[in-house]
């Protein structure tokens, strides 16, 4: 940006109050909250050494951690079939496929836990299905544990890694395509040397954003998960309103709140992150 | 890299898109190591023939054989021919040097091999210096220069080319044009080129094929389209050109005279049979000024409508009594010659100036 083109004084007057006005209302109760981690039950860092000698505090911490991963990975392959399968439809059948990507977007996450509950159960659909075709003799555990969550997770997520991994596709000038090709790459090739590594940008972008919106699901893993698998967020909302540990549940908000500014920090030394979030040229 | 020239026949080739026919039963020739041009204006199927030659565009009739032997079926990766995009299409996550080694790396080719052809294909196009550049940090020209680079550097039977010097400024694409020239002689083998560029055509080809409506309408060597235009198309597209329609009012073994207007017009061509209706195209540079008495085959009177100076000549455009507006373009240094307009002037030509041109199918 050029001297002239910086924003002068002028200009922060101008955002000033809205400025103050999140301070004071949003980023001051949060770290008064927050402050709780290291105030009770009595000053100091008490709460934290909980993570190195605590195995609930650890397990909690691992099992989301693989579940995000398993999550994110997931929503990436199946985001990445679909985003590319709408970027080689017709005009006409693209717009029906971000329909249908954008419809489960719109229905209550709660709604699809549920459902997804009445898919899973014992005598849900699919084992119902399942043993009438004499395939199973046993109904099988697919909810309320890890992989109920994983399901619901992945159901969620889709789409959040379809739209950035769409938009980074369609930027791909199809010409580059049609040179490779014409340059005796079979369609393979043509995938893995030349669409891939020019659709990273969007398969990054959807990591990030995938992960760091599994990190804190609450919704889903609770209903998913029927208590039995817990998940950061589950976790804290257990501590605080259930046992009345403010310290050790704030402690644990402050490590999900660092979680995701390390992943953002990590990212952003791998790609242009305003560019993810839409803002920027 | 070894002269391997090949020869590529297009036979009856057509394509339709629905009920449009953007190629028209098109039958062309091209000999071992010729450079070809297709020109036409645009929506005239040059680009739809490059397009199925390169095996991107599934004809709807007719066959593409290279050296004789058809490939119509083969895929594009199959047919080892080189292509120039239209705004060259470099892939822009590869260095200069992995783009050019891109066509060896999916041939399979060991990293050695890779590195040998590609130094010798960077310097081929005097772009050694700039391998580990990124496209982006070229400039037009020079991404060109990698484009063809990589088009020639698996040694192609055939180099394709869609409009290369359509992206450059005018100073650039002459130079380039001159370089492309160069490059033909010195790798010798056959080139296709798609253009809309008359100029380019001209100065770039072997033989020229024209273009209309998903037609061929001519193609041969470019001073013989010029000088001997079939159609009015032709003629019109490729140069300027007059237009003198009449009817047949004499004709010997020489050639015939031709009733225009008022006007009594001689022309050196294939006799015809009198009454017959006659289009002829004249090329306003074969028109010159006659000073005093002088004489010429063809002579008419007018004043001058209006005029340009081109640096290299004058434009003229010239209202006679007997023909109508005519175009005349002089050169410069051709006499001490001070157009004004209303200045009444004397214009001929030879009888071999004006050749008779058909009138377009439509």
């Amino acid at each position: 940006m050029t001297a002239a083109g910086r924003p002068g004084i002028g200009w922060w007057l101008l955002i000033l109050p809205a400025l103050v006005l999140l301070l004071v209302f949003y980023v001051a109760p949060i770290l008064q909250v927050l402050a709780i981690s290291v105030t009770e039950p009595e000053p100091g860092l008490g709460n934290y050494e909980r993570i190195f000698t605590s195995e609930s505090v650890q397990r909690v911490i691992l099992t989301t951690l693989r579940i995000c991963l398993i999550t994110t990975v997931l929503a990436l392959l199946l985001g990445y079939a679909i985003a590319y399968a709408i970027t080689l439809a017709t005009p006409r059948a693209r717009g029906w496929w971000i329909l249908a990507v954008l419809v489960p977007l719109w229905i209550s996450v709660l709604v699809r836990a549920f459902a997804w509950v009445t898919l899973l159960r014992r005598q849900g659909l699919v084992n119902n299905t399942l043993i009438n075709a004499g395939m199973i003799s046993e109904p099988l555990p697919l909810v309320w544990n890890e992989f109920g969550i994983v399901v619901g997770m992945v159901h969620y997520m889709v789409p959040f890694a379809v739209l950035p991994m769409l938009a980074s596709m369609r930027e791909i000038d199809p010409r580059l395509l049609a040179a490779a090709r014409g340059l005796g790459a079979s369609r393979g090739q043509v995938f893995r040397q030349v669409f891939l590594p020019l659709s990273m940008p969007g398969v990054i972008a959807a990591a990030v954003l995938v992960f760091i919106f599994s990190l804190g699901f609450y919704i889903t893993p609770a209903i998913l998960g029927g208590g039995k698998t817990l998940m950061v967020a589950e976790w804290i909302s257990l501590q605080i309103l259930d046992l009345i540990r403010w310290g050790l549940g704030t402690m644990m908000a402050t490590m999900l709140i660092v979680a995701i500014l390390v992943t953002l920090a990590v990212f952003s030394r791998l790609v242009d992150l305003r560019r993810i979030f839409g803002s920027g040229a | 890299m070894s002269a391997a020239g090949h020869a590529l026949g297009i036979l009856g080739l057509t394509k339709r898109y629905g009920s449009f026919t953007a190629v028209d039963d098109v039958s062309l020739d091209v000999g071992q190591g010729e450079f070809l041009t297709l020109l036409g204006p645009s929506g005239s199927g040059k680009t739809t023939i490059l397009m199925a030659v390169a095996g991107f565009v599934a004809p709807t009739a007719g066959s593409i054989l290279l050296d004789g032997r058809e490939i119509t079926p083969l895929p594009p990766e199959k047919r080892n021919f080189g292509m120039v995009f239209q705004g060259y299409a470099l892939f822009p996550h590869m260095s200069v040097a992995e783009n050019v080694a891109f066509p060896l790396r999916v041939r399979g080719l060991s990293r050695a091999d890779r590195e040998a052809k590609v130094r010798a294909a960077l310097d081929l196009v005097q772009l050694g210096a700039f391998a580990e550049r990124l496209p982006k940090q070229l400039s037009g020209g020079q991404q060109q220069r990698v484009a063809l680079a990589r088009a020639l550097v698996f040694e192609p039977n055939l180099l394709l080319l869609d409009e290369p010097l359509s992206a450059l400024d005018k100073k650039l694409r002459a130079e380039l044009q001159e370089e492309l020239k160069a490059l033909h002689r010195r790798v010798g083998r056959t080139f296709v080129n798609v253009t809309h560029d008359q100029e380019e055509a001209l100065s770039l080809s072997d033989r020229i094929a024209i273009l209309n409506h998903g037609r061929l309408i001519q193609a041969g060597a470019p001073g013989e389209l010029y000088e001997r235009p079939r159609t009015r198309f032709v003629a019109d597209f490729l140069g300027k050109s007059n237009f003198i329609e009449g009817a047949v009012a004499t004709a010997d073994a020489a050639g015939f005279v031709l009733a225009a207007g008022t006007a009594r017009i001689a022309v050196r061509a294939p006799a015809a049979p009198e009454g017959t209706r006659r289009l002829l195209s004249l090329r306003p540079e074969k028109i010159a000024l006659l000073a005093g008495e002088e004489a010429a085959d063809n002579v008419v009177e007018g004043r001058i409508l209006a005029w340009s100076y081109l640096g290299s000549g004058f434009a003229l455009r010239v209202e006679t009594a007997s023909l109508g507006e005519l175009r005349a373009t002089l050169p410069a240094w051709q006499a001490a010659f001070a157009p004004a307009e209303g200045l009444p002037v004397r214009l001929g030509w030879s009888a071999e100036a004006a050749v008779p041109v058909e009138e377009d199918a439509p």
